[in-house]
């Protein structure tokens, strides 16, 4: 695992292309996680972006994750070293693309409980990814 | 303004290869260019519309169409997605030329990825990358995760999926081209290893080197050709994503693209003889079927068991050339091979101990980029005249 990167945007082209969304990599790189409320639809979209995907608007507000969701399908990518591939429902609506880490790989279920924490990113940023609750 | 009737598949090609260490891409799709033009009974500079997908080497149709020595063109377009792309391509074909913007068309495809695999490509400015790349999301576990809820959803079984790979090497055997010609059985796809849970090295499609192309024309150039005519009535479309974190991995594209090809074209999913279903996987053609309304929702998994998708034994025959599964899947690439051996059924000139009886209507479906990730649909169907 690499060290948290203080300005991840100096380094991570993942994060320097894409300044709408750099709200959520700064809070990511201290740990937090933050979601994209669009105030004219009231709805959080996924993945995050300047403007709404479900209503076109432009307000987006970046609001505090409650870290918690469900597996909705996963699948074990065993060619090779395995790892756990997953999108997950959360608990504030959208599902995510992501990966269960810190588990029993021949364990993991769909409508399992999981609770995210983050890990760097081979360039910098660090992802979301998930963990059994 | 309705396609139906407007345009003709009259020349279709599929290279030989498997394995082409010795030849460029461009080069495959040359020959390939070259064999469906000769089956046509038509020359390079009959060609004034050229039709491309991501696969083509340089700028699209600019390096290609150059490349290829095509000088008359008048219309060109690269429509990119992903192996779906070129039963678009007979689509966007068929509308120009009904719209009187090109009278021959050339649809071309060719790679490598057997003899000179490249990793797929990862654009860092793409608007999903910074989220989604590192996860090693790749093919495999994204319809990995499809087959999973599909089976959590409707109770699919990993028998049911095998049958799909089975049926498809019941074909495979009397194709002399193709990659695996080997019968298998279930017992055979569940033994052999899991690459990404649920699916096994048996559910996946084979990689391999090759290419092929197709001739659309408009009516008139058609009544002067000595090839059956291959009619194209009608086609739909559809890309389908995340739907901003709505994501519902239970249903494709083909939800839109085929009611839309089956409305244009006037028939019913009970009308088609023959299907070419893109087969990536054994998920995605259960996926499909249902989509296309072969079967009922959820119910791809008992329509698609006991042999019902084999020649001869079953009620709907699919991929009679063994399909991506076990004969081709050109440059990681299956919709330009779909279109071909529908052309071949419509034709009568698929091989005897798979060609349907009274084969007068037949359908591609494609699916094209990642069916867990975001997705290109594509439906054409096709009558014999």
């Amino acid at each position: 695992m690499n060290a948290p990167v203080a300005k991840a945007d100096a380094v991570d082209p993942f994060v320097a292309g894409h300044p709408e969304v750099k709200a959520f990599w700064d809070a990511s790189a201290q740990d937090r996680f933050v979601l994209p409320f669009c105030k004219a639809c009231s709805k959080t979209h996924w993945y995050p972006r300047a403007i709404c995907p479900h209503c076109a608007g432009t307000e987006i507000e970046w609001r505090p994750a409650k870290g918690t969701g469900s597996i909705y399908t996963y699948s074990v990518m065993r060619h090779g070293s395995p790892y756990v591939i997953a999108y997950v429902t959360l608990d504030e609506g959208p599902t995510m693309m992501t990966n269960i880490v810190d588990c029993d790989i021949n364990k993991v279920k769909v409508g399992q409980r999981v609770k995210v924490k983050f890990q760097a990113a081979q360039e910098g940023r660090k992802v979301p990814v998930f963990t059994p609750a | 303004m309705s396609i139906k009737g407007k345009a003709y598949i009259m020349g279709a090609y599929e290279h030989p290869t498997r394995n082409a260490p010795d030849k460029s891409v461009a080069q495959i799709h040359a020959e390939a260019a070259r064999g469906a033009l000769a089956d046509a009974g038509l020359s390079k500079d009959d060609v004034d519309g050229y039709f491309c997908a991501g696969d083509a080497p340089g700028i699209g149709p600019l390096s290609m169409a150059d490349y290829l020595g095509l000088t008359k063109l008048k219309h060109v377009d690269s429509t990119e997605i992903g192996g779906s792309s070129y039963i678009a391509h007979v689509s966007h074909a068929a509308q120009a030329i009904a719209s009187g913007k090109c009278s021959v068309a050339l649809v071309t495809l060719g790679g490598k990825p057997l003899s000179a695999p490249m990793p797929r490509p990862v654009f860092a400015l793409a608007p999903d990358a910074s989220f989604e790349s590192g996860l090693g999301v790749v093919i495999a576990n994204s319809y990995g995760m499809c087959a999973m809820r599909h089976m959590y959803e409707y109770g699919t079984t990993s028998e049911q999926l095998a049958w799909v790979k089975v049926a498809a090497s019941h074909h495979a055997q009397y194709n002399a081209h193709a990659y695996k010609r080997n019968v298998v059985t279930v017992e055979q796809v569940l033994a052999s290893p899991i690459i990404a849970d649920p699916l096994h090295r048996l559910d996946c499609c084979v990689i391999t080197d090759g290419g092929g192309a197709l001739i659309v024309t408009s009516p008139e150039v058609a009544a002067s050709l000595k090839r059956p005519r291959v009619k194209v009535i009608g086609a739909g479309e559809s890309p389908k994503g995340q739907m901003g974190g709505e994501v519902d991995l239970t249903y494709t594209g083909a939800v839109r693209s085929g009611p839309a090809a089956f409305a244009e074209a006037g028939v019913r999913p009970a009308d088609i003889k023959y299907a070419s279903i893109y087969d990536s996987f054994t998920i995605t053609v259960v996926m499909q079927l249902e989509d296309l309304g072969f079967c009922e929702k959820g119910k791809g998994g008992w329509f698609v068991a006991d042999g019902n998708l084999i020649a001869g034994v079953g009620k709907l025959p699919f991929n009679t050339d063994g399909g991506g599964l076990c004969s081709n899947h050109p440059g990681n690439r299956g919709g330009l091979t779909k279109v071909l051996e529908a052309v071949r059924q419509l034709r009568g000139e698929a091989h005897p101990a798979v060609q349907v009886k009274n084969c007068d209507i037949a359908l591609a479906h494609g699916t094209g980029g990642s069916l867990g990730v975001r997705h290109g649909s594509a439906t054409v169907i096709m009558e014999r005249e």
